[in-house]
């Protein structure tokens, strides 16, 4: 990558950063301090604001250019995640959005502590929730800083280390002084902006086969070298029945775990009602869908018109084939178009890590403040304001994922996101759906929910091969791999259920009828929401 | 704005039977009434009292329900509302919609991401120029996708959002007059 490139992609990636931290000062200016104003943004936000917001939040780097650049590099394999990543939004608007919309306030715990006793679940809630966010935290963090050193070409230690630190930085002022407010705009700038460089290189991968989609799945079978097998799956997860139990498994947490993430689970609180929750979902299914589809024009797209040769030659996991598929756009290294359109699509990148990661750190800090820190400190403690307290945890949760994406910073971090969504799944979606549907949940059933699915998930992966036992794992020269699976959720997701469903039949609680009663009526119809 | 908000309903006190009252009128279906779609209600959703302490932005979210003497006859308003037909009928239309439709999407994704694993063979076999059946598979997932999006909506907001904002208002009302008409 030549001076050009970095010196505009700078620029362009020094206005989004200006723009946001204007809007994060205009923001602030107006705030008023308030619980319902940090946590929910007043919950004010129309439904197609919500809808940009929620679809920012979701389409990380790792979709933009992830995604693409395994369709580039392994065809059809790479389109299996970009379905799971779609489907997976019909649970969140089947069963999660509205309801939760109507009974809780600020996090998932408020839903379940609602009938329950409140302390015990409020921790088991709160830990689950902030350990999600923290693995996805760290693995875009991580990401940061390898996009940085791949997009402007400096292998060197230094520049990744400072990116880094200055993505966690912006994410801390963004939400300690803006709080959901000034974040819900940055995704918004940042879910336009990443579509319209999306649909532009769409039309321009179309324009150049004519508008002829066949024959763009057809030359990239043909470059591929891979012909008709490029089309079809197994390319990647075809080998051996560890491999595609694997596969299976991500599948699974990827269906299953975006309904318990929660930094989406927290957008459903910035709109008014369950309606307007209802139609944002309607919203970003829409957007989501749509950059989906195109992201897996841009994949074949790169494999036709770059080659997967020389994607591979430039990263070897695919992650610069839509940068490169731009420069190739534009009109080649040394145009002035290909710069721009690869400066542009570097810039929207950066963007897009750093509006993500300042939502994950607001929904932690929210799970940190409101429900871990009321629930352990003193009854005889003085109380400060609660939202001081998520200032100072997103600055805390800041300075975590900085540490920890430092450290992290040279493994394969494509195994965080996966574990994420495992975790998700089978800590935060079995306790959720229990709360709201099963009139006979107790608290010892929520509480072993929530672990049964923690722990399993988190001890499969350290017993995995991604942590010991083969060349490359995090710790290569040990070995104490156990569990074949890279992805815990085949296994982990049905022990969370299991165990909330032991923890249940073994209490000697008796459920509370009314306050099933109220959730359920609450939960349908929104009476006495907030 | 609608109906519901402006009925009277003497203050809160003695409205203990209008949900028996609402169930006894067939809870009419919105396809009939009124086509389109409603405002939202929001700037009168924090009347219910249940969010008042969230707006002074302290601590304790053990606060902020006031659970007290009261509570036990809001609890009584619930399971009241529970019971009777207006919310039945809410219930059942959501879960009949939700229960299949969960069913045929889940089966129909594990289905696809099961065969894309174990039956390569079977997901390659083409049809039509450099399509093949993997190829339509996954683009049938995004249009199931759009589809039940679009069918879930369509039968919420028809058959499920008029008869749910009017037990809300109800339920307002009676947990207002149990909490001692505090609104």
């Amino acid at each position: 990558m030549t001076d050009n490139h970095q010196t505009l992609a700078l620029l362009l990636f020094s206005g989004f950063v200006a723009v946001t931290l204007g809007i994060t000062a205009w923001v602030g200016r107006n705030r008023r301090g308030s619980a319902e104003e940090f946590y929910a943004g007043g919950r004010l936000f129309s439904p197609m604001e919500n809808g940009f917001a929620i679809a920012g939040d979701y389409m990380s780097a790792a979709s933009f250019l992830g995604i693409s650049g395994l369709i580039a590099l392994f065809g059809y394999d790479g389109l299996l995640y970009s379905v799971g990543f779609l489907v997976a939004w019909l649970v969140v608007l089947f069963l999660v959005a509205e309801l939760v919309r109507n009974c809780g306030r600020f996090t998932l715990a408020d839903v379940v502590a609602a009938r329950m006793r409140e302390r015990p679940v409020r921790i088991a809630a709160g830990t689950s929730s902030v350990t999600v966010s923290v693995l996805y935290l760290v693995a875009q963090m991580v990401g940061a800083g390898s996009l940085v050193a791949l997009l402007l070409g400096r292998t060197g230690g230094a520049a990744q280390v400072w990116a880094v630190i200055g993505v966690g930085a912006l994410m801390v002022i963004y939400v300690s002084l803006g709080g959901m407010r000034a974040t819900t705009w940055i995704q918004i700038v940042k879910a336009v902006l990443l579509l319209g460089g999306t649909v532009t290189l769409t039309v321009l991968v179309m324009l150049r086969f004519h508008g002829d989609f066949d024959q763009l799945l057809l030359t990239a079978a043909e470059r591929s070298g891979h012909g008709a097998a490029f089309l079809a799956p197994g390319l990647k997860y075809g080998g051996d029945w560890t491999e595609r139990l694997d596969f299976i498994s991500l599948g699974l947490a990827l269906v299953l775990g975006t309904a318990g993430l929660p930094h989406i689970l927290s957008r459903f609180y910035t709109v008014p009602t369950a309606q307007a929750a209802r139609r944002s979902v309607v919203w970003s299914i829409g957007l989501i869908g749509g950059f989906y589809l195109m992201t897996i024009v841009l994949g074949f797209g790169a494999a036709a018109i770059v080659g997967p040769e020389a994607v591979r030659g430039s990263n070897a996991a695919g992650n610069t084939a839509v940068p490169l598929l731009a420069l190739d756009l534009g009109g080649g290294a040394d145009s002035t178009g290909g710069t721009v359109l690869f400066a542009v699509v570097a810039a929207v990148a950066f963007a897009t890590i750093l509006a993500v990661v300042a939502g994950i750190t607001l929904a932690s800090s929210a799970s940190v403040a409101h429900d871990l820190y009321a629930s352990l400190r003193r009854e005889r403690t003085e109380s400060r304001s609660e939202v001081a307290v998520a200032r100072m945890a997103a600055v805390g949760v800041g300075v975590v994922a900085i540490a920890l994406g430092l450290l992290a910073r040279d493994l394969n971090v494509a195994f965080l996101v996966g574990l994420a969504f495992a975790v998700a799944a089978s800590a935060n979606l079995p306790v959720l759906l229990y709360s709201l549907f099963w009139p006979g949940f107790t608290t010892r059933g929520a509480v072993w929910a929530v672990y049964g699915g923690l722990i399993p998930a988190v001890a499969l992966v350290l017993l995995s091969p991604v942590v010991s036992g083969s060349p490359e794992s995090l710790l290569p020269a040990v070995d104490f791999q156990y569990f074949p699976l890279e992805n815990p959720g085949l296994v982990s997701i049905p022990l969370g259920f299991v165990a909330g469903w032991l923890g249940t039949v073994t209490s000697a609680d008796i459920p509370d009828e009314a306050r099933h009663a109220e959730t359920e009526v609450r939960s349908l119809t929104g009476a006495g929401a907030v | 704005m609608q109906s519901s908000n402006g009925r009277a309903r003497g203050g809160g006190s003695g409205s203990d039977s209008s949900v028996e009252n609402h169930a006894g009128h067939d809870p009419a279906p919105a396809e009939t009434a009124t086509e389109g779609r409603y405002e939202d209600p929001w700037y009168d959703a924090l009347a219910s009292g249940w969010g008042e302490s969230a707006a002074a932005g302290t601590l304790g979210p053990a606060a902020a329900e006031p659970r007290q003497e009261q509570a036990g006859e809001v609890a009584d308003v619930y399971l009241e509302v529970q019971r009777s037909a207006a919310f039945q009928e809410v219930r059942s239309r959501y879960r009949r919609f939700v229960v299949p439709a969960v069913a045929v999407f889940f089966s129909w994704y594990v289905g696809y991401v099961v065969t894309a694993t174990t039956a390569p063979g079977f997901m390659a076999r083409p049809v039509a120029g450099a399509v093949n059946v993997a190829m339509l598979a996954g683009l049938g997932q995004f249009v199931s996708t759009f589809l039940f999006t679009w069918g879930y909506t369509r039968h919420a907001r028809l058959r499920r959002d008029r008869a749910a904002l009017e037990l809300r208002w109800d339920t307002q009302e009676l947990t207002r007059g149990a909490r001692g008409g505090a609104s």
